[in-house]
């Protein structure tokens, strides 16, 4: 099996446990709706201001939400020994670890797709004017989020308080990703294109992914071996 | 050797220290800002040893990848408390300065918000050690941690500078101007920081060395 089928088949093996159990997305979007109700009780939605900051609000909910996805990505292979029969198995561990992240990342890209239009009603934004950057700054937001939240779960599968500690990696890492998909995030709600104040975000978050993905895929075999 | 080594470090180190308080007492308050000022030369050097501290933890935690030599862990975990404690009193010096100059003690700027998301990575990479309690287990995980926080950190620099900066502009390297003799007591101080430093990492390093050897001692204890 070349390396991107065996991507594949992880992948598929991932999304298909949890399309029979759902118990990752359910929670995910439960979460993510949760959230979007608790924030109208801290801002006031009819203020102005609150209008530039809409952004930032949707990057929290897909963060928060998106954890639940992650954090059940390697300690569903706990129970039955799974884990130690897929580090066993003919593949390396950059396979392993793309096919995982990228079963999360159409799961979490699933629960943001979802919950943007809800948000869009309960916050009267019309969020699809601007629809395809849109999207463009959710994938490469999104990757992000998925390819440090993917390598945290991994590293947190076995320790003790893993609920805890996912979160508490994850958050302060992202720092510069979120600021970015946030930055361009805003605008674009509110109908604006990218335009050459905001494109560097765009880059930055481009570097962002590209260099986590790149380091992850290099060290992953050392953490999945011990 | 070592405990003499560090002794006489420790005993410079205070010294030094002693010295370079007395002496930026006895300065004449800055013209603008008065006494305040002079926190500078405290705030300043902490600053650079936490960053000398992240960047040692960087290579020691590379190092221990590729040779797995328990040193290493030890050493990237004893600089990266020391060095989180600096940034710490970094945080807390330029926040007694803020109070006095603008009036506030905390502001989003681009410098603060860095060094705080900064002070999180690591806090967050001495949480991920406490977690684990299997010795080769805990030292591969937080080494690649480490790795992933020191290349996050010019990110953060770079994205929240673009963000906002209200800081006022670094006195050495462009704008404003510091007197020659004060140049040299900021020198010496930086010295006696670092030493500090030095010496505080060493102590913990044989904390560490004194650790690792009761593990062994009771692993054999329980073989028996």
């Amino acid at each position: 099996m070349g390396f991107f089928r065996q991507v594949f088949v992880i992948m598929a093996k991932d999304l298909r446990a949890e399309i029979r159990t759902k118990e990752a997305i359910n929670a995910s979007l439960a979460f993510a709706l949760v959230i979007l109700l608790l924030f109208s009780f801290a801002f006031e939605n009819s203020d102005e201001s609150m209008k530039d900051n809409l952004g930032g609000l949707l990057w929290i909910v897909f963060a928060f939400a998106g954890t639940l996805v992650l954090n059940r990505s390697f300690a569903r292979e706990l129970p039955n020994d799974c884990l130690d029969a897929l580090i066993a198995a003919p593949i390396s561990g950059a396979a392993l670890f793309l096919g995982k992240a990228l079963a999360n990342y159409v799961l979490v890209l699933g629960v943001e797709l979802v919950s943007l239009p809800v948000f869009g009603i309960f916050y009267d934004v019309r969020w699809a004017r601007q629809f395809p950057e849109l999207l463009l700054v959710l994938l490469l937001g999104t990757w992000g989020l998925t390819v440090i939240g993917t390598m945290s779960s991994a590293l947190t599968v076995n320790i003790r308080l893993r609920e805890v500690m996912l979160p508490m990696l994850t958050y302060p890492i992202l720092v510069p990703a979120l600021l970015g998909a946030m930055q361009l995030t805003s605008p674009l709600v509110a109908g604006t294109p990218i335009g050459p104040e905001t494109v560097t975000w765009l880059k930055m978050l481009i570097g962002f992914d590209a260099i986590y993905t790149a380091v992850s895929l290099f060290l992953v075999e050392t953490v999945l071996v011990s | 050797m070592t405990n003499k080594i560090l002794y006489v470090l420790g005993a410079l180190a205070m010294v030094l220290l002693a010295r370079d308080i007395y002496v930026i007492a006895r300065l004449p308050g800055e013209v603008e800002q008065g006494a305040i000022f002079k926190i500078i030369f405290f705030h300043v050097p902490v600053a650079i040893t936490a960053m000398t501290a992240a960047a040692v933890a960087l290579v020691a935690s590379i190092l221990f990848l590729v040779t797995r030599n328990f040193r290493y862990d030890a050493l990237a975990v004893s600089v990266t408390e020391v060095g989180l404690a600096f940034l710490a009193a970094n945080l807390v010096t330029g926040s007694i300065w803020g109070r006095v100059i603008w009036g506030i003690w905390w502001t989003w700027d681009a410098r603060l918000t860095s060094a705080l998301v900064c002070w999180l990575l690591y806090a967050s990479y001495l949480m991920l050690r406490k977690a684990i309690d299997e010795p080769t287990q805990r030292a591969t995980f937080a080494a690649v941690w480490s790795i992933f926080s020191f290349i996050d950190v010019p990110i953060v620099i770079f994205s929240i500078k673009w963000w906002r900066t209200q800081h006022p502009q670094p006195v050495f390297w462009g704008g404003g101007s510091f007197p020659a003799d004060w140049g040299r007591i900021f020198a010496w101080n930086m010295l006696a920081v670092v030493l500090v430093g030095v010496v505080m990492t060493m102590v913990r390093l044989r904390q560490e060395d004194a650790q690792r050897e009761l593990d062994s001692l009771r692993r054999t204890a329980h073989a028996i």
